[in-house]
């Protein structure tokens, strides 16, 4: 198996098992987990665009750049913010389980049937 | 490199797997841990060391904590009225 | 819809997905090429104004603008989890339980550890601009530190050392300072959160302009963000009961 292929199907399988991960889950727990997995598919398949055989770090040494070939920094700047900014979102969505687990006594989305004030 | 590179990615697609479809979310925490941990090895081998430190500080510890303190949270809500 | 039903319209939608995925994937070039334009271009831009880290130059300087968007979603979200988690009128607010027993030598080394993971933070948010980290990192990594003294065992001293009264203060300062930031730059007529500062000598502890600023600013609102969220979490789980119907 090539690296190329490995990387693609990894990105998207995550993604996918994620999204299966919301379908079957019975709790809402499980769901917001799942949806960081499906998240973090976006990663991998960021870094692997952004990946050069034999690069070193996105980081210059003291004789500037040009000396050795680096892995592609952008990629690498929008996966970092969104992590950290996914893991804000996702407490965001763990106080909204809290919150309906505070109203109708459940986090089992099958047995969240209406909306109830 | 190439070689633990794709071993890498190849472990995080199954951890992913293993994350996504536990059915228990206090089990799930830890193996989400494990996922962001996984995760950063990837990061590390493909050279982004800055990524990987944003994944381990948030993926392995940060979101597992959070998703632990709410699954004990909800318990006793539910638990309590039902 | 049944839960089979719901089963078999995923399973259509993921057949459809990983078709299209195996198209799309298929055209672009091989994972590991040398071909990688935006990296060119980044590269002399950051060496340009003396940023050794380029993915911080990217961030705190090439693409600042969207940064400041990333701040304000955090920001939104901290503000949400705080609203949605605050004491509702049928809860009270408990004492803390005496916290459970902890081993000697955990409650050792959760201090002794404090300083230590401190002073890591620090450096990480600091030296952003020349080795991996920077502010993103480096505030997760201050505000999982003070949590430290919960693994101590000590509650009330984390709610002591614990800024859980000015962290949410300090977040919006954090991001108004990166708006700030921003604008002094409108102001000296290069444009909004253009790198005005000067930007010193490739690897020094001083170079790299507003970088280095921004990288502070943007550690300060994570940080206390972070703080914010677990604090609302940990508050929820030991001290917020529902009242006596329990």
């Amino acid at each position: 198996m090539t690296l190329t292929a490995v990387a693609w199907t990894v990105a998207g399988w995550l993604v996918v098992v994620g999204a299966l991960g919301i379908v079957r889950s019975r709790n809402l727990v499980q769901t917001v987990v799942a949806l960081s997995v499906a998240q973090s598919g976006t990663y991998v398949l960021l870094i692997a665009a952004g990946f050069q055989r034999g690069a070193t770090v996105p980081i210059l040494g003291a004789g500037g750049a040009g000396s050795t070939p680096v892995v592609d920094p952008l990629v690498q700047a929008l996966v970092l913010t969104d992590i950290v900014v996914s893991a804000t979102v996702t407490a965001l969505l763990l106080a909204l389980t809290v919150q309906i687990a505070k109203r109708h006594g459940t986090v089992d989305p099958d047995e969240l049937r209406a909306l109830r004030g | 490199m190439i070689v633990l590179l794709t071993l890498a990615l190849l472990a995080t697609g199954v951890a992913g797997t293993v994350v996504a479809l536990t059915a228990d979310p206090q089990r799930q925490a830890v193996t989400l841990s494990v996922y962001g941990l996984l995760l950063g090895t990837v990061f590390v081998l493909a050279a982004a060391p800055d990524v990987a430190l944003s994944q381990l500080t948030v993926g392995t510890a940060l979101v597992p904590l959070l998703v632990l303190l709410t699954v004990r949270t909800v318990r006793r809500r539910s638990g309590g009225s039902r | 819809m049944s839960r089979r039903a719901r089963l078999v319209l995923f399973g259509l939608g993921a057949v459809g997905l990983a078709v299209l995925w195996v198209v799309a994937t298929g055209g672009l070039p091989p994972v590991g090429t040398d071909v990688h334009p935006y990296r060119d271009a980044a590269v002399a831009a950051a060496a340009a104004h003396a940023t050794a880290n380029v993915v911080a130059s990217i961030n705190f300087d090439q693409r600042a603008v969207d940064t400041l968007g990333e701040e304000t979603i955090l920001l939104a979200s901290v503000v949400a989890v705080t609203t949605l988690l605050r004491p509702a009128d049928d809860e009270r607010v408990e004492p803390p339980d005496p916290p459970p027993a902890v081993l000697p030598a955990t409650r050792v080394a959760g201090w002794a550890l404090l300083p230590v993971t401190l002073l890591v933070g620090a450096d990480v948010v600091l030296h952003g601009h020349l080795t991996p980290g920077g502010g993103f990192q480096g505030g997760v990594v201050l505000a999982t530190a003070l949590h430290l003294l919960y693994l101590a065992g000590s509650f009330p001293a984390l709610q002591w050392v614990r800024p859980t009264r000015w962290a949410p203060l300090v977040e919006p300062a954090g991001s108004g300072l990166f708006v700030v930031t921003g604008l002094v730059g409108l102001a000296a007529g290069a444009g909004f959160a253009a790198n005005i500062l000067p930007t010193g000598v490739l690897g020094a502890p001083l170079s790299s302009g507003t970088v280095l600023v921004l990288n502070v600013v943007a550690g300060i609102g994570v940080g206390a963000s972070i703080v914010t969220l677990l604090g609302q979490f940990l508050r929820q789980e030991v001290v917020i009961g529902p009242e006596a119907a329990s």
